[in-house]
């Protein structure tokens, strides 16, 4: 009997292991993305273009990774390739005063367009995975260490950048003039702020990211290039951001809940589970929004919290 | 009329203005040749009507915009101030008149914003020094938008006190607060005065010029029209030199026109037990209010700012709707579960506090404006089309009849100063000939001039019938016009009075929340 329990246990902790494995690496590229959308947005810009710029990320990344053979190099591309699209976006918005919604749509379509046009050539290279992290000692213990220590260097590094970015923006001087120019930026220009040069960093923050969560995808979710890959995430993003009430441990929250749904459901689905599978696919969405609208359903709070020049043009002049 | 009275002390002068030319797009002057100087230790006000060029120079002194032509002395030196960085190194402190205060953070982080981050640890003891030297009690922990409106001034005053200015730029800083937070500002700025502390004094009210200030200087259609020692210099003296003519007195009916003795006749409206959630989080929620409001008499509530008037006036216009029909009523109907256009069918009209974005689309004409709260009446629109023609006769007919200085009807509502914008809203809504007109701080903002105005075409439309609720905080509009008076204090209403019944001190008393320590007037005295 004893070898059996035995087996069994590793079976089953092998299999919790690559279960949760999974939810990371569904929630990264997410938790990523709407991190850097947190920053824009509480600097009182509204960038739609996430999904584009996290595509731009996605084929940069993959491109300079099968033409280097380095990784690193790939996602130092995506990251470059985000913000040069935070750019674009800043130059028309902030510079010449487009309209932010306007401009944020076409981003998205011109980072679809454009990353099809690029990758064209990317379709169906392979590519080996970004390896997992290995700790000696810690990522060889019996199931913890796999679990807490065996992902991917990028499932850290946005957990971290959570970390940085509250701290940052709850304790010191330069996140209170983020959150001052984000909430009144005549009152900040007044001041004497440089409500362009907050913004404009902001904006580039946020494309850097969203180039790195693209980079996530072609590199360790699904280590391909695929026309379109990252099928709306980038939409998910913008609405994590809203509904996690411009906090950024809710987005984290917000981003592993979605994730882990969405790995549930699809195992469910592989299961044969007595449902159909549209209401399974529905599943992530309906528990993230019911989850996220619950912790934030004091709407006083939720006011207090949101940006309250988001979107809105600046004229320095006025 | 130009005397010398050196009360602040001789020297050279701590700002001086020489020839300052301010040009904006489309040619307007708005600063032609402006000379102005301020001694150390000095009052100085800044008169002049809305568009007179006031809050252009204050811009350009604050650094928030250039001068196209002339040269700013500094303590004697040339300088450029090139941005307000500049100008708060240069030790220039600004209180706005939009508060330039962020609402969601407290007030230390406010302080911090404006301070260049050396002192880090100690701003909350730094803040609790000034503001005890000064008279200006403030918690540095709460938020901003939990701050009552004369509060928040502290905090700006505060802030800038930190900053250990030599000037001290004060734009139009009493219009929201009650007589007894007015009082407290005057000692706090005399002390600074005797200080040395020089302060540029920006107001529309005489009195308090007369009251407060060393000097005048006075400004008309960006020139400087004269400058006075506004002490030994009548009221009436400054008005007639601001606008260029005589102001014309209110002719004020006394005793009040009251038509109905008793009161017995229904009232056109009723507020019976009105409760409602506040609109925004830094406002109260409404508390039994109840009210009576009949035709051939102005009723004015009193009330510091966030006491609940924005919600008032949104559950009276009908933005918001009223927990039971019944709370409100506009001639015996109820109407409390009624939107906005139905109230208006029903003869309602409203002014709202907002004349950008509530009262007026800034990016339509005139004229468009014009049919946007009048498209019912004067045939405007015939079969789902407008009438373009009649559209901007109605605009050029307003813009006529209330004296609204406008580039005619095709001009955006944006591009109107305040007060000419809100002559222009206000006589759109009298021309549609209201039962009821509700109108929520009519002439903040706007010069003596258009004030008047204004009151005069308000009083009109009472003497020939109509009944008004004026929602002002300006104490001194509301006893000018008004014939009852009633206090509005985190969200509850006192008992209206007839105005010649209480004080002045009486009103400022309930607007601090004590409704019930004021004597209540005899029940029959008027007569």
């Amino acid at each position: 009997m004893e070898p059996t329990l035995a087996s069994s246990l590793a079976e089953a902790g092998a299999a919790a292991t690559a279960l949760i494995g999974a939810m990371a690496r569904a929630a990264t590229p997410l938790a990523l993305a709407a991190t850097g959308e947190l920053v824009t947005e509480k600097a009182g810009v509204l960038n739609l273009g996430v999904e584009g710029m996290m595509l731009m990320g996605a084929v940069s990344a993959f491109a300079v990774t099968v033409a280097t053979g380095s990784p690193v190099l790939g996602l130092g591309a995506a990251i470059g390739a985000g913000m040069l699209m935070g750019l674009v976006f800043a130059g028309l918005t902030l510079s010449l005063r487009t309209n932010q919604v306007a401009t944020g749509l076409a981003l998205t379509l011109f980072g679809v367009g454009l990353s099809a046009f690029v990758g064209r050539d990317f379709v169906g290279t392979p590519l080996t995975a970004l390896p997992g992290l290995s700790i000696p000692g810690l990522s060889d213990l019996p199931v913890l260490g796999p679990l807490l220590f065996g992902h991917d260097p990028l499932v850290y590094l946005s957990v971290a950048l959570i970390a940085l970015v509250s701290w940052f923006l709850g304790r010191t001087r330069g996140g209170l003039i983020v959150r001052a120019v984000g909430e009144n930026h005549d009152a900040a220009h007044s001041l004497g702020h440089d409500v362009l040069l907050v913004r404009y960093g902001a904006v580039l923050f946020g494309g850097a990211l969203c180039g790195l969560a693209g980079a996530y995808l072609s590199l360790v979710y699904t280590p391909m290039w695929v026309e379109n890959m990252t099928a709306g995430r980038g939409w998910i993003a913008l609405a994590l951001v809203v509904f996690a009430t411009w906090k950024p441990w809710r987005v984290l929250l917000g981003a592993w809940l979605f994730g882990g749904v969405t790995i549930l459901q699809l195992h469910a689905q592989g299961l044969g589970v007595q449902i159909p599978s549209q209401f399974l696919s529905m599943l992530p969405y309906l528990a993230t929004i019911l989850v996220l609208v619950l912790i934030s359903r004091d709407a006083m709070r939720v006011r207090l919290s949101a940006p309250a020049c988001l979107g809105k043009a600046f004229h320095p002049e006025h | 009329m130009d005397q010398s009275r050196p009360a602040p002390a001789p020297g050279p002068h701590r700002l001086a203005l020489e020839g300052i030319v301010k040009r904006f797009a489309g040619a307007v002057l708005a600063n032609d040749h402006i000379d102005l100087a301020l001694r150390p230790g000095e009052i100085h006000a800044l008169l002049g009507e809305n568009g007179a060029g006031k809050s252009t120079l204050v811009k350009i002194i604050y650094g928030v915009l250039h001068a196209d032509e002339g040269r700013v002395l500094w303590e004697g030196q040339p300088v450029t101030i090139s941005s307000p960085a500049r100008a708060r190194a240069l030790g220039i402190g600004m209180v706005f008149q939009h508060f330039s205060l962020f609402e969601s953070l407290t007030v230390t982080e406010n302080v911090q914003l404006a301070l260049d981050g050396r002192q880090g640890e100690n701003l909350a003891q730094a803040i609790d020094e000034v503001a005890g030297r000064y008279g200006l009690a403030l918690d540095p922990k709460q938020r901003i938008c939990d701050l009552s409106v004369g509060e928040r001034q502290r905090v700006e005053i505060v802030r800038c006190l930190l900053q250990n200015p030599r000037l001290l730029i004060m734009d139009e800083p009493t219009s929201v607060l009650t007589p007894s937070e007015v009082e407290s500002l005057f000692v706090t700025l005399r002390r600074l005065a005797g200080e040395g502390v020089s302060i540029l004094y920006i107001s529309h009210k005489l009195d308090e010029i007369r009251a407060l200030c060393h000097r005048a200087t006075i400004l008309r259609a960006g020139r400087v029209v004269g400058a006075c020692d506004p002490a030994t210099t009548s009221t009436r003296d400054l008005a007639r030199l601001m606008i260029g003519e005589d102001p014309g007195a209110l002719e004020r009916r006394d005793p009040p026109v009251w038509p109905h003795a008793a009161g017995d006749e229904a009232p056109r409206l009723e507020l019976e037990r009105l409760s409602m959630d506040a609109e925004s989080p830094f406002a109260p929620p409404l508390t039994d209010v109840s009210l009576k409001v009949r035709s051939g008499e102005i009723v004015g509530i009193a009330g510091v700012a966030g006491n609940g008037q924005g919600t008032l006036l949104a559950a009276l216009s009908g933005e918001h709707r009223a927990p039971r029909p019944e709370a409100v009523r506009v001639d015996g109907v109820a109407v409390g579960h009624l939107g906005p256009a139905a109230r208006r069918d029903l003869g309602l009209a409203v002014v709202p506090e907002e004349r950008l974005g509530r009262g007026a689309v800034p990016e339509l004409s005139l004229a468009e404006n014009a049919l946007l709260s009048s498209y019912r009446s004067g045939a405007l629109v015939r079969r789902g089309l407008i009438d373009r023609t009649r559209a901007h006769g109605l605009a050029r007919t307003i813009i006529e009849r209330f004296g609204v200085r406008a580039g005619g009807s095709r001009a955006a509502a944006g591009s109107l100063s305040g007060g000419n914008l809100q002559k222009f809203i206000i006589g759109r809504e009298l021309l549609q000939k209201p039962r009821l007109l509700i109108a929520s701080q009519p002439t903040w903002g706007v010069d003596a001039g258009a004030a008047a105005a204004i009151h005069r075409a308000l009083l009109e439309l009472r003497n020939q019938g109509g009944a008004l609720l004026i929602i002002s905080q300006d104490l001194d509009e509301l006893f000018a016009i008004a014939d009852r008076i009633a206090v509005l204090c985190a969200g509850r209403l006192s008992a209206t009075r007839p105005v010649h019944e209480v004080s002045l001190e009486q009103v400022g008393l309930m607007m601090g929340g004590l409704f019930d320590d004021v004597p209540t007037p005899a029940p029959e005295a008027r007569s």
